[in-house]
């Protein structure tokens, strides 16, 4: 059985509550949030060197110009997040 | 092949055992995705523009986030298409070459670690938990609660508002606390129904979407015949735990465990 049968399709999402039901179909059926996507591909995929991507920087280069992007955009809309710390 | 003012944008590698390819599906730049075979691997790739996904282009683009948004869900696109019905590799957003010849080169150098990873990832997806720190119970936090709140002395408005905000984020202080405890029980359980697991920085919360602090952001693989198990196990978890709040989400193509060696811890 493979897990798409199982579980939900590919990428999206399943709101928990407390008492572990989901929020409903309705949050279900929303295309996947763009910042866990940006998570995956950008930190994870296999880290290979393009002959062209190399030319321009490091891989890891082009991910940090992209995460500090992503942050000064968060920082428009509201302070810098407090406590958001890693719990490892 | 790439013409001169072409490259090719790698989305995955997969044995030749695999297919049917997604040629169907809009990829990055719209152009269809074709495999390209090497040492019994086949790399998916698409013809894009040189002027967009060249050096150049790139150093620019990546810059803009609506562009960055359309490449991001167009690479995923064609990897969803493949990944969970065969194995693939996929790669990380952005890997380009200028020809056929550089992406073969590519594949024969690493064809070791691809078929590594391959069968590390094989009949396994990757699921994605976030676990938040739930609102401290009540409108003032549980601190704030008549139980919890000794009697005091009259007080002038300004004291008494100065003691409320206090007792609020200490409610909220120790909120997180908790829910810090709770993540670590929730992840510690979960990697025990994974072969493998990562955790990501948590996400702020404007990105996140919501105002909960996010406490733990983890990806785990997990083999596609506990998924059911795992998913239960999520549920479980959120109904034990009454400190935090999970998402779950996937399955996803092994993004997080595709890297040979493994950034992600690996077996336990």
């Amino acid at each position: 059985m493979s897990a798409q049968q199982d579980g939900l399709p590919m990428g999206q999402q399943d709101f928990l509550d407390a008492a572990g039901n989901g929020y409903g179909p309705e949050i279900r059926g929303e295309r996947i949030a763009l910042v866990d996507l940006l998570d995956r591909v950008l930190a994870g995929g296999v880290v290979i060197a393009g002959d062209v991507t190399l030319t321009i920087a490091d891989v890891d280069l082009v991910t940090v110009n992209v995460r500090a992007l992503i942050t000064s955009v968060s920082n428009l809309v509201g302070p810098p997040p407090a406590a958001a710390e890693r719990n490892q | 092949m790439a013409a001169e003012d072409h490259c090719l944008w790698l989305y995955a590698v997969a044995g030749d055992s695999g297919g049917p390819f997604p040629a169907d599906v809009a990829g990055v730049g719209r152009a269809a995705a074709r495999p390209l075979g090497a040492e019994g691997l086949v790399a998916i790739v698409a013809d894009v523009a040189q002027p967009e996904f060249g050096a150049a282009g790139l150093r620019r683009n990546l810059e803009d986030l609506d562009w960055l948004e359309r490449t991001a869900r167009a690479h995923h696109a064609v990897i969803e298409a493949m990944a969970g019905r065969y194995p693939v590799v996929p790669a990380r957003l952005a890997t380009v070459y200028s020809s056929e010849e550089a992406v073969k080169a590519m594949l024969h150098e690493r064809a070791a670690d691809f078929r590594e990873a391959m069968a590390r990832i094989a009949e396994r997806s990757e699921w994605g938990v976030k676990t938040f720190a739930a609102a401290p119970a009540g409108p003032e936090g549980a601190a704030g609660s008549p139980a919890a709140r000794p009697a005091r002395p009259a007080a002038g408005a300004g004291a008494a508002y100065l003691q409320r905000r206090r007792e609020q984020l200490t409610a909220r202080e120790q909120a997180r606390r908790e829910a810090v405890v709770s993540a670590r029980t929730v992840d510690e359980d979960l990697s025990r129904l994974s072969v493998a697991a990562r955790r990501y920085p948590p996400q702020a919360p404007d990105l996140a979407g919501r105002a909960a602090t996010m406490v733990l952001n983890a990806a785990y693989l997990v083999a596609d015949e506990r998924a059911g198990e795992f998913a239960a196990s999520v549920r479980k978890l959120a109904a034990l735990h009454p400190a935090v709040e999970l998402t779950l989400t996937g399955p996803w193509p092994a993004y997080s465990f595709a890297s040979p060696g493994g950034e992600g811890d690996e077996a336990r």
